[in-house]
């Protein structure tokens, strides 16, 4: 359950670079929830620096106690257009705490060497930084990932370029209504995993999971040769169970986690029995 | 067929959600399939000069020429049915959505003109309407939020940031995320992922084609400069693109300086000049902090009241070919009142930029502003604010 240490890792040298990759770890983490013979890899998501800074970074160390095979981590923006409200708000509250681009990255280090992290980060806080500066920073947390959910296939070369120098998986998106040629180009440069949305909306809670999913799902994972991880809408452990029925390889929860982290007393604890409790749905 | 511009230098793009690509993309075939059918042409034709009273005037406003020590002559938008340029826009792009067989349609609106064009488009056609609108906006534009009403529309108040434009704009991407199936979102200015920056110049140099026409005839020469007002910039990109070809025509864009440049509280991201970087799917012009946040604008109009700007006006600036300037809130207020005095015109705010800019600019040459709009709408902000400057 908890992420295996058998995989050879080694310690990130003095620059933060571990020996493996960031696309290796991604790949190792998938094929050992497979090994385990669990039925679909937990990827929770975190948005960073919400509520605060230093209670996200008990959230990603309770994530990787209770064993998440990946941890999503999201840089929080002002203007996030694939969030639905949840996150939305969950960054504002980070932004106005003081949570910073650099801080939110440093949270990575806290959990890299146990759990490959993924970044969710917008467009322009990467421009802004400069992108060799802000992969350089994505690399120096210990970071194996980063996911652009306002960079589709047409503005991705450079950054894909330039995370692939770094051996930093730059995992794309496809939606509902990618279309199957499209879909094969994206399945092509997919790093990682390819993060394929659920259903047609922003992320936030919903009451069942997408219909047709499985087919969607089925579509993916033709037109790809990386794990098909399946996010936007899932929330429940029965949710989670059914995605991967559905056939996902991995499942990613986020605006469930969220809403837990922003109205417990005790947030880290009650992420903890949240994702404890995905995790067993999965097994 | 020529393409759509999806760059404009390094500006522009399609920074949105994969999930909306497939409609960018069905979008930018449905625009080149329509602008070249004479059918799509003259159904919008009939409609703009029949419905929206098309030409608009092009008036030589002699009193403030007077008080400008030059010739001003003013583009009458303020004259088109609803009230302003965004008419141009609303309604190719609802005939628009009716060739894409897409019956809901949703919007954003500032200071409400582009809310309203959208509401009347959509009930000229039948279409349901969704308008998204900040609720600071819509205390400050309380007038057109009970036109879009009685047209039909469903204003849907957002309360995320400062509940001005650019969090209608976030609120109305976020619903066609959700709904791009039925929905066609049409955009109000010249800003957003391609194929919209050039779909609403294309719609919008109606004006700039007419005033070129106007001007040539009645004083036998091109303007020395051609002045608009800029938020995300349709009135300007519509008013310039005619003139762009002309070397010796000055294109002045208008900015929102706010309470000034210096205090940071404005919208005027092409004049500040920091660094570009991408707001609603577009790489553009905007207002941002160092670690990359998008800033709130300020502005006493709420049509410039937006930190982003059209890519093809960062592109003009850079290449050299317009330049960018920005007028105070006091200024624009200050020729709201002139103008109204003068040639009995209430200008709306945004308009009143561009007045003031050419009030205050000596020239002994022609100066062609654009009026994008009245200012109706704008009277309790104004007179609320004048009343306040009186008792100081």
């Amino acid at each position: 359950m908890i992420a295996p240490d058998h995989l050879g890792r080694s310690a990130p040298d003095h620059l933060g670079r571990s020996a493996t990759s960031g696309i290796e770890r991604i790949a190792e983490a998938f094929e050992a929830a497979r090994a385990e013979g669990r039925r679909a890899a937990l990827m929770p998501y975190m948005m960073g620096g919400f509520p605060d800074l230093e209670c996200s970074r008990e959230i990603a160390l309770a994530y990787a106690d209770a064993g998440a095979d990946l941890v999503e981590l999201g840089v929080p923006f002002s203007d996030p257009l694939a969030d639905g409200p949840v996150i939305h708000a969950a960054g504002n509250v980070a932004l106005r705490a003081g949570a910073r681009v650099h801080d939110v990255l440093e949270l990575a280090r806290a959990i890299a060497d146990r759990v490959p992290v993924v970044v969710m980060c917008y467009a322009n806080p990467i421009y802004a930084r400069g992108l060799e500066r802000f992969l350089d920073m994505l690399a120096g947390g210990g970071a194996s990932g980063l996911i652009v959910p306002d960079l589709p296939l047409e503005e991705a070369p450079a950054v894909l370029e330039a995370c692939d120098r770094r051996g930093l998986a730059l995992v794309p998106l496809v939606a509902p209504t990618t279309p199957e040629a499209r879909l094969a180009r994206i399945g092509e440069r997919a790093r990682g995993f390819l993060y394929t949305v659920a259903l047609t909306g922003t992320t936030g809670e919903r009451a069942g999971l997408a219909e047709g999913l499985d087919v969607v799902i089925a579509r993916a994972k033709a037109l790809t040769e990386v794990p098909v991880a399946v996010g936007f809408g899932i929330a429940t452990p029965e949710q989670a169970a059914a995605a991967a029925r559905a056939g996902a390889d991995g499942v990613i929860v986020g605006s469930r986690l969220v809403r837990a982290a922003g109205e417990a007393s005790d947030p880290a604890a009650a992420v903890r029995d949240l994702v404890l409790a995905l995790g067993r749905a999965l097994r | 067929m020529t393409a759509v511009e999806h760059r404009f230098g390094p500006y522009g793009g399609q920074y949105v959600p994969e999930t909306l690509m497939p409609a960018l993309d069905e979008l930018e075939r449905a625009w080149i399939d329509a602008r070249d059918d004479p059918g799509y042409q003259a159904e919008l034709d009939a409609l703009l000069h029949d419905y929206v009273g098309r030409p608009s005037p092009l008036y030589h406003a002699r009193r403030l020429s007077e008080a400008a020590g030059h010739p001003i002559y003013l583009k009458r938008e303020d004259l088109n049915h609803t009230g302003a340029h965004k008419i141009n826009n609303a309604l190719g792009q609802a005939l628009l959505a009716v060739r894409m067989g897409k019956r809901r349609i949703i919007a954003e609106t500032g200071a409400g003109q582009h809310g309203v064009a959208s509401a009347t488009a959509c009930a000229l056609l039948g279409l349901e309407c969704i308008v998204y609108m900040g609720t600071e906006d819509m205390r400050r534009q309380k007038p057109n939020v009970e036109r879009m009403e009685l047209l039909g529309a469903r204003v849907e108040p957002v309360e995320a940031g400062a509940r001005t434009l650019k969090e209608a704009v976030s609120a109305a991407i976020r619903d066609w995320v959700t709904n791009v199936d039925d929905t066609h979102y049409i955009i109000g200015s010249c800003v957003g992922p391609a194929p919209y920056p050039a779909l609403v110049r294309d719609l919008q140099r109606v004006i700039g084609d007419e005033a070129r026409a106007q001007v040539l005839e009645r004083c036998g020469r091109l303007p020395q400069r051609v002045i608009a007002c800029v938020g995300g910039g349709s009135n300007a990109i519509g008013t310039f693109t005619p003139f762009v070809a002309d070397a010796e025509v000055e294109l002045i864009g208008v900015e929102a300086a706010g309470e000034g440049l210096e205090s940071g509280r404005h919208g005027a991201p092409l004049t500040a000049a920091g660094l570009p970087g991408v707001l609603h799917g577009a790489f553009s012009a905007l207002m941002q902090d160092e670690e990359g946040q998008i800033l709130e604008a300020h502005s006493i109009s709420a049509g410039l009241d937006y930190p982003g700007s059209g890519p093809e006006h960062a592109w003009l600036r850079d290449s050299g070919r317009a330049r960018y300037v920005a007028v105070t809130d006091v200024q624009a207020l200050e020729a709201f009142v002139r103008t109204a005095r003068l040639e009995g015109i209430i200008p709306a705010l945004e308009s009143a930029h561009a007045i003031a800019w050419t009030l205050s600019s000596a020239t002994s040459e022609l100066d062609l502003v654009c009026l994008s709009g009245r200012g109706d709408k704008d009277l309790a902000e104004a007179i609320a604010h004048l009343g306040s400057a009186r008792a100081r």
